[in-house]
């Protein structure tokens, strides 16, 4: 190995995607806020809940958000996979003995490329069930759309369903805990008068956004199961 | 003297006799070893019973032996430097262990680290990564009069602890993704934080981390395995310094 001598281009360093992962990240978090937030509103009416979605998929700008997202979510999925393969590539011979006592790193913080897979499929199913699945109609004051409540409930009345969301929920709650504060840290801001409070936002986060997405199934599996 | 007695271990040592050579665990027992020996101390006797009866001595790294200068290795029972935090493999005390106790040593595993022979493996990508940057070019001449380049006592104390790390590799050792984020980001923030470092310091973050990226090495997933496994105890603020530095950089550079 020689000295390479050279400047790094900012996306084809290891900071950088890093960096990528965390902006794509970060934004990601915000989508899952404006994702969980309306959509607590299954838990008030079925009419509440229809309206809110034909609202939003009826706008225009839905088109420009759902690009939006997809690029966010392949941004942030490419290049994090490509870091794991260049991560596992870095050591060709692995220890016989893992790290244990003060030294050993937690399991959540050490298997993030896997919960990110996790995730990925819970997405693709979620997508295949809701936005993909049974097109269902209802009228509320002449306006045809959408009985989006009517499949939500009917796939929440499923026990199986009700159980895989709730362990792909988990999975996501240690993915967000670990993954708010490092996205921070690799962007750069890390001080002792900020960490603490870093800390407790990313514990908080991941919990109201978690707890706020499992309360839905969970309500419907409980209380409004035909 | 009255004579002491020692405690038997029971040792797993990797011996492999060259970079490209099968590596296997050397089974052996360590006998009379004295509590107050050091890790290295209690090989030494290990080698010493290995040279009697005419075999050939297991290789490990080591110089000062008294945790400064960074050439002592070894992950022992999966801990880089062993189980203690803030010690290195020669400040490791064998009152640490019991007697009978089981101990796997292992070297520092990394791609970009590569065996040379049993225990002992090349750091020289470290060396490699401070020559891409981690100077300052300008002549310095003889030490200048106390308080003729202001440096603030918290810039001084932060770029000080920066610099007390010895090189060693544990970080790479302890990483899951072997990154040699927390070795680079040390020697980055180190210069970073005083005056006479300013001069080149885009330059440097952008060097150091495009080296840090030839070697091979993986990238930081902010476990903090590496800051744990530090025998000097360098902080995880480094990497994020070296993150923010390196973007700025990125943006600024011409």
């Amino acid at each position: 190995m020689q000295n390479v001598s050279r400047k790094m281009g900012w996306l084809t360093s290891s900071v950088g995607r890093k960096q990528l992962i965390g902006v794509t990240g970060l934004g990601l978090c915000g989508f899952l806020v404006a994702h969980m937030a309306p959509n607590m509103l299954i838990l008030f009416s079925a009419e509440m809940y229809n309206k809110y979605s034909h609202a939003l998929i009826s706008n225009p700008l839905i088109y420009a958000a759902e690009v939006g997202l997809l690029l966010l979510f392949l941004g942030h999925l490419v290049f994090a996979l490509r870091l794991s393969w260049m991560n596992w590539r870095a050591r060709d011979t692995r220890y016989a003995v893992m790290s244990n006592g003060p030294k050993r790193t937690a399991w959540a913080q050490r298997s993030l490329w896997a919960q990110g897979l996790v995730i990925l499929v819970f997405v693709i199913l979620h997508l295949i069930t809701f936005k993909y699945g049974t097109h269902y109609s209802v009228t509320y004051d002449g306006v045809e759309m959408r009985d989006l409540h009517k499949l939500v409930v009917e796939v929440f009345s499923e026990p199986a369903y009700v159980i895989w969301y709730v362990v792909a929920l988990f999975v996501l709650f240690f993915h967000l805990r670990h993954g708010l504060g490092s996205s921070l840290q690799t962007l750069g801001i890390n001080h002792p008068r900020y960490n603490c409070a870093i800390k407790v936002a990313s514990w908080a986060y991941a919990v109201i956004v978690v707890g706020g997405f499992l309360s839905q199934p969970i309500y419907v599996y409980l209380l409004q199961r035909g | 003297m009255a004579e002491q007695k020692g405690m038997t271990l029971n040792l797993k040592i990797w011996r492999q006799a060259g970079p490209k050579e099968k590596g296997e665990f050397l089974k052996i027992q360590a006998k009379n070893i004295i509590p107050d020996m050091s890790f290295l101390e209690m090989l030494d006797v290990v080698n010493e019973e290995l040279v009697r009866t005419g075999k050939e001595p297991v290789e490990f790294d080591h110089d000062c032996r008294e945790g400064i200068c960074g050439a002592c290795s070894l992950v022992i029972n999966g801990n880089p430097h062993g189980p203690e935090v803030a010690t290195t493999t020669c400040q490791l005390h064998m009152r640490k262990f019991k007697d009978g106790d089981s101990i796997v040593i292992e070297p520092f595993r990394a791609k970009s680290f590569p065996i040379v022979k049993d225990l002992v493996v090349d750091r020289s990508a470290f060396d490699r990564i401070q020559q891409a940057g981690g100077f300052i070019t300008a002549n310095t001449g003889a030490a200048q009069d106390a308080n003729c380049i202001p440096v603030p006592k918290k810039n001084a104390d932060l770029a000080f602890s920066s610099a007390t790390c010895i090189g060693c590799g544990a970080c790479v050792a302890a990483c899951k993704n072997a990154s040699a984020s927390l070795f680079t980001s040390a020697k980055v923030a180190h210069l970073a934080l005083l005056p006479q470092g300013q001069a080149e310091r885009e330059e440097r973050v952008l060097k150091m981390v495009a080296q840090m990226d030839a070697e091979g090495f993986g990238g930081c997933t902010n476990t903090g395995a590496c800051s744990a496994a530090c025998p000097v105890e360098i902080s995880l603020e480094n990497i994020a310094r070296m993150n923010r530095d390196f973007l700025a950089a990125s943006i600024k550079h011409r």
